[in-house]
């Protein structure tokens, strides 16, 4: 899968299951201050990304992840 | 530093009769009942198959689906009716109320909808799967954190579950709040949305509901022959509490004062009321008491009036036992039986009811109170509204555990 489909289906998920508005969703889009994403919605994210990709992601993958593109980069290494 | 005694300034609210304070009254004054078949889910498997339910409120357009799906739906409610409420006592919205604020909040059972969702994929997906949300959703303090954070209230805080009298409850600890001096507004609501599949049918277990699906609007029958339980309602209303002191300060309008309340426990069964209503007439007495009036000064009682079978004939024998002969000649209602029951939020409601008969001079009926019980006996204001003055309201609020709590509300 390349990275603008991985990206597609990520902004998909975001406006689906978080209800954000598509045009905030770019790759530089910081996840808590652009997408007011909190702690808690992290935690849902994650699970609609392995849901989605049928994938596991640990807890210290996250570590570096603030903006859409290094979740995006995260998710098509893994792929 | 002197009692302080406390109005209310604001009032808002969202309910089987209306998403507004306006609605809400017209609809009880003309004696519109709230109540129908369940839309939120299927309930054609259930023994009872309607509810009060809130009609025409999309929280997604509220309040956007961002912020909408973090909340259950109690909560979604309690943030619409408290911006409501604090529009009407002049406050902006958009800036902090900050430390100056109190906020209590009365519930029955919190976000069971949560709950159910909650245990469903747990059973069905694993542990792993549950929403990050859940806990947040579920937790029966939800809506008093929520609802401080969206309006800033960084005062004292509770969240009172004392069943079906949590509400009530609310305005009577305010009310001390108050007075006290600890803080001299305080933000009180009450909220419910308990109208799910497993609470309704846990409900018709312990035959606490009405079964009467053909005719819904007709089900809810207080101090009838022919009543046969209670009918599930959602709603959330919402009080702005403030010192006299504090209201005259600013200009706010004046409904009315809270001036009396009175708490007390059955300690008897743990659904049941106690015999003669004992426990409720204790409750009565302190309120009026507390209010610093003789029981014929109330010209009206809004009455807890479930339309179940025990509550109707022993707060009856409790009213009569408390006013004697006077209880032959006080307007009573139950607007219960409108709305049906809103569980944690029906005091909060009632008291609301309550203030905007001293405001109108006019009292709500009770429908669909045809064919009267002879135990009950009393004047239930039935089938049509009337007008009076009136200056003293009391209103009863009893919840399962035993819980009993009543206030007075005075025009001047």
């Amino acid at each position: 899968m390349e990275v603008n489909e991985v990206f597609e289906k990520v902004k998909g998920l975001f406006e689906e299951e978080l209800g954000i508005e598509s045009e905030k969703i770019t790759m530089e889009a910081k996840l808590e201050e652009d997408l007011e994403i909190d702690s808690l919605g992290i935690v849902e994210v994650v699970m609609a990304f392995e849901d989605e990709f049928e994938i596991e992601i640990d807890d210290e993958e996250l570590t570096d992840v603030g903006t859409v593109g290094q979740a995006v980069n995260l998710l098509h290494s893994k792929l | 530093m002197t009692k302080q005694r406390v109005v209310v300034t604001g009032l808002g609210t969202i309910n089987p009769l209306g998403n507004n304070v306006i609605t809400t009254w017209k609809n009880l004054i003309n004696g519109v009942s709230g109540v129908d078949n369940i839309t939120l889910f299927d309930a054609s498997d259930l023994p009872v198959t309607f509810a009060g339910e809130v009609k025409d409120f999309d929280p997604n357009d509220y309040m956007g689906k961002q912020n909408a799906r973090k909340l259950d739906r109690s909560g979604q409610l309690s943030i619409f009716a408290a911006e409501e409420a604090l529009r009407d006592a002049g406050f902006d919205i958009d800036q902090p109320l900050g430390e100056e604020f109190g906020i209590v909040f009365g519930t029955g059972i919190g976000g069971i909808g949560a709950t159910e969702d909650a245990v469903r994929i747990y059973d069905e997906r694993g542990s792993n799967r549950i929403s990050p949300l859940a806990i947040t959703q579920l937790m029966p303090n939800s809506s008093t954190g929520q609802v401080a954070i969206k309006y800033g209230i960084q005062g004292p805080s509770l969240t009172i579950t004392t069943a079906c009298a949590a509400s009530a409850n609310a305005i009577g600890e305010a009310k001390k709040m108050i007075e006290q001096n600890i803080v001299d507004k305080v933000l009180v609501g009450g909220t419910e949305s308990g109208t799910t599949s497993m609470t309704i049918g846990a409900f018709a277990q312990i035959k606490a509901l009405s079964k009467q699906n053909e005719e819904p609007q007709r089900a809810c029958k207080p101090f009838d022959k022919n009543r046969d339980g209670f009918v599930m309602a959602e709603g959330s209303t919402v009080l702005i509490l403030e010192s006299e002191k504090s209201a005259n300060e600013r200009n706010g309008k004046i409904y009315g004062f809270v001036e009396g309340y009175g708490s007390s426990t059955d300690a008897y069964h743990i659904t049941a009321p106690s015999e003669g209503g004992v426990g409720a007439l204790r409750a009565m007495e302190q309120a009026i008491t507390n209010a610093d009036i003789n029981v014929e000064e109330i010209d009206y009682i809004n009455a807890h009036g479930t339309s179940t079978i025990a509550n109707d004939v022993n707060e009856t024998l409790a009213i009569k036992s408390l006013m004697k002969d006077y209880a032959y000649k006080v307007n009573i209602s139950s607007t219960k039986s409108m709305t049906g029951h809103l569980l944690g939020g029906g005091g909060a409601f009632e008291a609301m009811a309550s203030l905007l008969s001293l405001k109108n001079n006019q009292i709500p009926p009770t429908i669909n109170l045809n064919d009267p019980d002879e135990e009950c006996d009393l004047n239930y204001t039935a089938n049509n509204s009337i007008e009076k003055n009136i200056e003293y309201v009391m209103s009863n609020s009893f919840g399962f555990g035993g819980h009993n709590a009543v206030l007075v509300f005075s025009k001047q």
